[in-house]
């Protein structure tokens, strides 16, 4: 993982012009980029609003067509707002074995929706992942790529009340600097 | 080439062949949707399967298996291929039945009923009934503008219409989002598509997604009786079928013919029917007192003669439109030779172009089918995206073929062309001085092509753009020995025809800005008007009497004196020539309505009338003359020879050539001709391209 080098404020519409320009620029010539150039457009935002994808495609000479191709093809890639904390909690093997399904529930019960569903005032986006690659923390769940491994499956309370203290915010994919 | 057994019969082919064309060619029929010869591979649908002895134990799509990839038996017996063993069928049974897992069975009221590839294979390859007892999937609807209807449910997701659009028509507007159950066909943005070729995309579409809206629900396939014909719209006389019920042409499909439209159409050819219902002159008409009044042949007739015998030839004169067939301009010729009447003009834009340069300096040379050869392009003046759809979409397979790398130079108003050219100006100075970097590519180029629009020739120096044309053609070596690359682009069906039988002006005979200059003066007394409507009939003169022969009250009729009614394209049987030159014969689908006629039978009364009786009582006796005049016009399907030492002498005309920058030629694509102006589908899709894409193109 990165640092927290951050995005300070996570509801920007979009990225800023400038900033799409510098990442088509990165991706442009190397083939099959796309999907990289999207995956630091959605580190940045947390989705990938419209009217990013579009400028994204101009600037890059891809159509539209193919970068919703893409988008859509892949569930990791969001095209609404998922919240201003994205709670994922692991669903694999070991996880399951630990009781994650109740640490779901919890939560589920503690916000008021359903797995896959957002909260209305925008702050929470609860999804059930698989493997997260850390079965040593099992039971755990990752909020905007902070992990909270080893949780209490009954105490789904203390865990929101933790990310609430510790603010996680989105931070830029690995991709950045990767190559 | 590769030996391969199919079905016990052993073939020999060449070995970049798919399974599926090698089976074809070996006369097994392999069931298909997404597989289309002129596109690229998908290999999603799974209905070609078939069996493939020595390779994995499983059914193989044979669309997407190469032959040279078939590995031979342990003796190197060729590989055995079979397409109708139990394997295969039960393959099929099971492909098919899950394309119909999520496809509604409402055939009954689907326009693709009775030509839809999935009902024909569901037929041959379906089973009795469906294990899916759950509820199929519903698919919302999508807007792809006024051409094509939708209907998501039953999509089958073969992509043949994304690739289409992306690959042929080069307008990347649709795309499958989503996978699996959630898949679906969309053009993102809920605009009309930009395309002139989008019409082809309901002929691609194997299921009834995607059909004809205007034709949405008036008519079944086996009520129509299917007239082959050539189409009229532009100049490259595509192939088409025009279906009738009764006497109304319900709708326009192409045909096949590699050498021109390969199997598209543009959706001027294609949506253009409703245009030949309206607006339809159905019987002559005398203007009285400002008004036009109803009347018989015989008084029309009369009016006219009354007319022409008190008129010197010298302030008469004849102007031929953009529709008209050989058949009409030769009885035209003939009638105003009969009268004496030198200024006869078969060019109304204005072209340069004239015949006593030769064939060669007026035809695409290069042939369309010759543009797959051509290693650098210079278009000069050209748009061929709206001047001729269809064979930009040639330019742009040629550009495909060469992986991208194919240098296409423009000079003329910028132009999209759906394939990356390089515009090197918009003015003649850059033809004049033409760019160092072009001429080199051009230059070393094997066979260049340089393509003369009439963006170019019918401007005022036209001819001393011609002749540049020419002399830059010969320089950099476009005509050699087996190769012409110097070529005309044609906007109007009838131009290369008119310059063939010599419509232009005889001794002392003016010219179509002659005839209107000559007009506002009081100078033309009688005007005959064959179909002519865009030379600028509002320029004429009040005293000049107006003959118009025609099929719809379009500009031309409105200024005529006396309005014959003639017959459209799809009403007579018409020879052509196409851009290229080469001459096709058209068919009569329909009649055409009320009192109108054919028009060369039209001018064969009017010369009886006339008192100069025209030598023919039928179209055969008329072909016979036209025949013997011009053996050329019997070769029908082909291109008659034209000596390329025309472009020499061409090239040495020089002329002065006029700074101002080129102007586009062809401002609505839509509304390009009288026929056009009537359709109400035409209007909206003009519409919709004057307000809607330049939000689509984003």
């Amino acid at each position: 993982m990165t640092d927290d080098t951050a995005v300070d404020d996570v509801e920007i519409e979009e990225a800023p012009e400038d900033e799409i320009i510098v990442l088509a620029q990165k991706w442009k010539k190397k083939r099959g980029s796309l999907i990289m150039a999207l995956h630091e457009l959605q580190g940045r935002l947390g989705y990938v609003p419209r009217e990013s994808a579009m400028k994204l495609g101009r600037e890059m000479g891809v159509p539209l067509a193919n970068i919703y191709e893409v988008l859509t093809f892949y569930n990791y890639f969001k095209l609404e707002s998922p919240g201003k904390y994205i709670i994922s909690v692991c669903t694999g093997t070991a996880c399951h074995i630990k009781g994650s399904p109740k640490l779901l529930h919890g939560i589920e019960d503690e916000l008021g929706i359903k797995e896959g569903e957002s909260t209305p005032d925008g702050e929470y986006h609860l999804q059930g992942v698989r493997c997260l690659g850390c079965c040593g923390l099992a039971p755990l769940a990752s909020v905007n790529g902070k992990v909270y491994g080893k949780q209490d499956v009954t105490n789904a309370h203390g865990l929101l009340e933790q990310v609430k203290q510790d603010q996680p915010m989105h931070v830029a994919a690995e991709a950045t600097d990767a190559e | 080439m590769a030996k391969l057994i199919v079905d016990g019969i052993e073939i020999d082919v060449a070995p970049e062949l798919t399974l599926l064309q090698a089976c074809e060619a070996a006369g097994a029929e392999i069931p298909r949707f997404c597989y289309h010869e002129r596109l690229s591979v998908a290999g999603n649908c799974r209905m070609c399967l078939v069996e493939v002895k020595g390779g994995p134990p499983k059914p193989t799509a044979s669309c997407g298996m190469n032959v040279r990839d078939l590995r031979p038996g342990p003796n190197g017996e060729p590989p055995v291929v079979l397409t109708n063993s139990p394997m295969v069928k039960k393959a099929r049974e099971g492909v098919m039945e899950f394309l119909l897992i999520n496809h509604p069975l409402d055939c009954p009221i689907c326009d693709q009923g009775g030509e839809c590839d999935l009902q024909d294979q569901a037929m041959a390859y379906g089973v009795s009934g469906s294990r899916f007892i759950e509820n199929k999937r519903a698919v919302e609807d999508k807007y792809l503008g006024p051409l094509i209807k939708t209907s998501m449910n039953r999509c089958i997701h073969c992509t043949r219409c994304v690739r289409f659009t992306t690959e042929v028509a080069g307008i990347a507007e649709m795309g499958l989002i989503s996978r699996g159950e959630d898949a679906e066909i969309t053009s993102y943005l809920e605009k009309a598509l930009s395309s002139e070729l989008q019409g082809n995309v309901i002929d691609l579409c194997p299921v009834g997604a995607l059909t004809s809206k205007p034709y949405a629900f008036h008519a079944r396939p086996w009520e129509l009786s299917k007239t082959e014909s050539i189409d009229v719209m532009d100049a490259v006389g595509s192939a088409i079928r025009v279906d009738v019920r009764g006497r109304e042409v319900m709708r326009v499909l192409p045909r096949l013919n590699e050498s021109v439209n390969e199997e598209w159409i543009s959706d001027k050819t294609r949506f253009i029917w409703d245009g030949l219902r309206t607006q339809r002159l159905d019987r002559p008409y005398v203007k009285a007192d400002g008004r036009f009044r109803a009347t018989s042949w015989g008084d029309a007739f009369a009016t006219i003669a009354t007319r022409v015998t008190s008129t010197a030839p010298e302030r008469m004169g004849a102007i031929v439109g953009d529709l008209a067939s050989v058949e009409e301009m030769f009885a035209l010729r003939e009638l105003m030779a009969a009268l004496g009447v030198a200024s006869v003009d078969g060019r109304q834009d204005g072209t340069a172009l004239h015949p006593k340069f030769g064939r060669a300096s007026y035809v695409f040379n290069a042939t369309i089918a010759g543009i797959e050869e051509a290693d650098a392009i210079l278009m000069i003046g050209a748009d061929p995206r709206r001047e001729a759809s269809v064979m930009n979409a040639r330019i742009r397979k040629r550009w495909r073929a060469s992986g991208g790398k194919l240098p296409v130079f423009t000079i003329g108003a910028p132009v999209d062309l759906t394939y990356p050219h390089v515009h090197l100006g918009s003015d003649p100075a850059a033809l004049q001085h033409l760019d160092a970097g072009a001429l080199d590519v051009l230059n070393a180029a094997q066979k260049p092509l340089i393509v003369v629009g009439q963006g170019a020739l019918v401007r005022h120096d036209g001819l001393a753009l011609l002749s540049l044309a020419a002399k830059l053609a010969t320089e950099v070596g476009a005509v050699t020995e087996g190769w012409n690359g110097f070529s005309v682009l044609h906007t109007a069906a009838s131009r290369v025809g008119a310059l063939d039988l010599g419509l232009v002006p005889g001794e002392g005979g003016r010219d179509v800005a002659g005839m209107i200059d000559a007009s506002a003066k009081g100078e033309l007394d009688v005007l005959f008007l064959l179909g002519a409507d865009e030379f600028g009939a509002q320029h004429l003169g009040p005293n000049t009497f107006v003959v118009y022969i025609g099929s719809h009250g379009d500009t031309g009729a409105h200024r005529a004196d006396v309005i014959l009614p003639g017959a459209t394209y799809a009403e007579k049987s018409g020879t052509y020539v196409n851009t290229e030159g080469r001459v096709q014969l058209g068919n009569r689908a329909a009649f055409p309505p009320g009192e109108a006629r054919e028009d060369w039978a039209v001018l064969r009364a009017l010369s009886e009338a006339l008192g100069r009786k025209l030598p023919f009582d039928s179209l055969a006796q008329l072909r016979a003359k036209l025949y013997s005049a011009h053996p050329e016009f019997a070769a029908i399907d082909t291109i008659p020879a034209a000596d390329p030492q025309a472009i020499n002498t061409l090239a040495t005309l020089g002329g002065i050539v006029r700074p101002e920058p080129f102007v586009p030629l062809i401002a609505d694509f839509y509304l390009t001709n009288p026929i056009a102006r009537a359709s109400k589908v035409m209007a909206e899709c003009s519409a919709l391209a004057r307000s809607g894409h330049s939000i689509a193109a984003e």
